[in-house]
């Protein structure tokens, strides 16, 4: 049923609202120095959205995003690029931009996993720093376009991850997180012996180039330098993009169906002819391609990998992210990969309190909110779909 | 009340099961029993707590495989065969507990029971959206249609999740969930569990009224209200301790001592 051009408005501007305010607050965020500014400005937004939900305010942009979600997508995407445009010569903030927009690929994979098919998945940094390693190796030593790097990135981090597929069948819930556990703490010890990797030093990364354009170059346009992050910032977005869409299909699938099923009752949907195995299989390593792919674009961002970069702290970050968000909301991840990366950054004070602040804030959340931030809704298998 | 049994010789056989034995450590909870279930027919399975019914229904279903004896379904042998073929097959069947997923809506819990009957693949699913689109649309009317005939109001509420529903309309999900892929032979686990007399009546209404729809389907019930057996089936089985101890009609298992003895507690 197709909504009439004025009910259309009116469940698009909650959402659109929203997005505008959010992107307003961080553009100001980034800018600002001055720490007490920095507290004073996260004061003000927590408490705008805690005021905001007090009266009544989040409801309607829960709609709207219900309804209107692709509208609102590509506005989102709009937003992004705004922020991208407003710092076009600051390295620092679209270094963390990229950051942001690349761990939550990263955590869109995990999602998969662990949202869908209840498959948690201690390992994230592990197989992010594979994509990573895979950059660094591959960038180096072969002429491998590097678009082409990018998914063997992807496919080399379902490819270890296969390796845990039989453990993590063989076992259910906590003990299959066990074993990813086990996995994050080997990779990280093998990367420090392995001296063909680097050992703890790691390796440098050669940056990105596509059909002669190198990404680590500074763009000129019209007498104007931009910074060369600029390039990775829109690769980042592209890839995140085509990340949430197809995540975003998957759910609103019967695959995503299947994979609900069986996280909530694999016996009830082993007796509706579900094959338990194939699906969790698909999921997991779907998962990691993701996460692969996003470690490897981040690796040719930063330049550099080092064993320190990919440890199991790194992997409960990850993990921290997905619980904070909503699990198995995308919009959720989004928005608490915002959180997780930008706020220790700003705020100097509490960056080397920084695993005792996301300790806290899942404590906290599973607490009051344990669905997350941004719970996920009912499916809807069509954005605006009305019987 | 009770519907006049078919002649069952004439009938081609859906189930058939031989010596069926199944043990946990030092219990036998099935003891080679013998059951059949003809093409159409309702067949109520009672007996104490304890005697073997859901055993029955979960060696049937590939959720235990059965120690000793064989199961055919259709002609087929589906004695160690897993629960994803067995559903395949054509059997479906309900919980004693319900096990629906409560954070899913109607019309998805409704389409887990579909499985066999949607397109599962990766492409079709992610890529062909207007294809899967109109299998969507199709489906959903297809388990709106199928809600109303149990309940015309709770066929509008299809997007809303399962968990704040009482649970009568849990239970019709379920049934609806394993007739959606309209099997040939339907297992339901005690359905007036956590209902109210009423509530059940009502529901075995809807069970009737649904058979009438399907036509040829084979249901076996385990039940411990009486008045259902009675009203539903065709024939009846008692099992004690993993065995049976008499087939009939209602009236005939009624009038039966070790029955009495075993099961209805009169001395």
């Amino acid at each position: 049923m197709a909504l009439s051009g004025n009910d259309g408005r009116r469940s698009l501007l909650p959402g659109a609202a929203a997005v505008v305010l959010v992107t307003v607050f961080l553009i100001v965020l980034l800018r600002v120095e001055n720490q007490k500014a920095i507290i004073a400005l996260l004061a003000l937004g927590i408490g705008a959205v805690i005021a905001a939900n007090r009266l009544g305010l989040l409801k309607p942009v829960a709609r709207s995003f219900s309804e209107r979600e692709d509208a609102l997508g590509l506005l989102a995407i709009g937003a992004t690029l705004a922020i991208g445009a407003v710092f076009h010569e600051d390295h620092f903030v679209l270094l963390l931009v990229c950051t942001v927009v690349l761990y939550t690929v990263a955590t869109l994979g995990l999602s998969v996993q662990f949202g869908y098919a209840g498959v948690l998945n201690f390992a994230g940094a592990s197989f992010f720093g594979i994509g990573a390693y895979a950059a660094a190796v591959l960038n180096q030593h072969t002429a491998i376009p590097h678009l082409l790097v990018l998914l063997i990135g992807g496919l080399m981090a379902a490819l270890a991850g296969s390796l845990l597929l039989l453990p993590v069948l063989r076992t259910r819930g906590h003990y299959a997180a066990v074993v990813t556990i086990a996995f994050a703490l080997l990779f990280k010890t093998f990367l420090e012996v392995n001296d063909v990797l680097g050992g703890p030093q790691g390796l440098q990364v050669r940056g990105m180039t596509i059909l002669g354009w190198s990404f680590n170059e500074n763009i000129e346009i019209g007498g104007i330098e931009l910074s060369f992050y600029l390039n990775y910032f829109a690769m980042s977005m592209m890839i995140l993009v085509l990340a949430f869409v197809v995540v975003r299909r998957l759910e609103r699938s019967w695959i995503g169906l299947n994979l609900d099923a069986l996280r909530l009752d694999e016996t009830a949907a082993g007796c509706f002819g579900l094959n338990i195995v194939r699906w969790k299989v698909t999921a997991f390593l779907l998962g990691n391609f993701l996460i692969g792919v996003a470690g490897t674009l981040h690796g040719m961002v930063v330049g550099f990998v080092q064993p320190n970069n990919y440890t199991f702290a790194d992997s409960l970050v990850l993990v921290s992210i997905l619980l904070l968000g909503g699990i198995g909301n995308p919009w959720g991840v989004a928005v608490a990969t915002v959180i997780v990366v930008i706020v220790p950054e700003k705020l100097q004070v509490i960056q080397e309190y920084r695993f005792l602040l996301y300790a806290a804030l899942v404590v906290v959340v599973l607490l009051f909110r344990p669905e997350g931030l941004l719970p996920r809704p009912v499916r809807r298998y069509f954005s605006g779909w009305q019987p | 009340m009770t519907q006049n049994p078919a002649p069952r010789e004439e009938l081609p056989l859906v189930l058939e099961a031989r010596g069926l034995t199944r043990r946990f450590g030092g219990v036998l909870a099935l003891d080679r029993l013998d059951l059949d279930v003809a093409r159409g027919e309702i067949v109520g399975l009672i007996g104490p707590n304890g005697s073997g019914k859901t055993t029955f229904f979960n060696v049937i279903t590939g959720i235990y495989w059965a120690d000793a004896g064989h199961v055919s379904f259709d002609g087929a042998e589906i004695t160690r065969a897993t629960p994803q073929a067995i559903y395949h097959a054509g059997v479906a069947r309900t919980f004693q507990r319900s096990r629906l997923s409560l954070p899913l809506s109607i019309f998805d819990n409704i389409m887990i029971g579909n499985h066999k009957r949607l397109n599962q693949g990766l492409w079709f699913n992610l890529v062909r959206r207007q294809a899967f689109r109109a299998e969507f649309e199709h489906s959903f009317a297809e388990a709106q249609a199928l809600v109303e005939v149990f309940d015309p109001p709770l066929a509008r509420r299809m997007l809303e999740p399962v968990a704040g529903l009482p649970m009568i309309d849990r239970r019709r999900i379920e049934i609806c969930r394993a007739l959606i892929s309209r099997p040939q032979l339907l297992l339901l686990d005690e359905p007036s569990a956590g209902m109210t007399h009423e509530e059940t009546s009502q529901l075995m209404d809807d069970i009737l009224e649904v058979r009438k729809r399907l036509e040829g389907l084979s249901i076996v019930i385990v039940e411990h209200e009486m008045g259902v057996i009675e009203r539903i089936t065709n024939r009846c089985v008692v099992l004690n301790f993993g065995r049976k101890i008499a087939a009939g009609t209602f009236a005939e298992i009624a009038a039966d001592r070790m029955v009495q003895e075993a099961y209805l507690g009169l001395k």
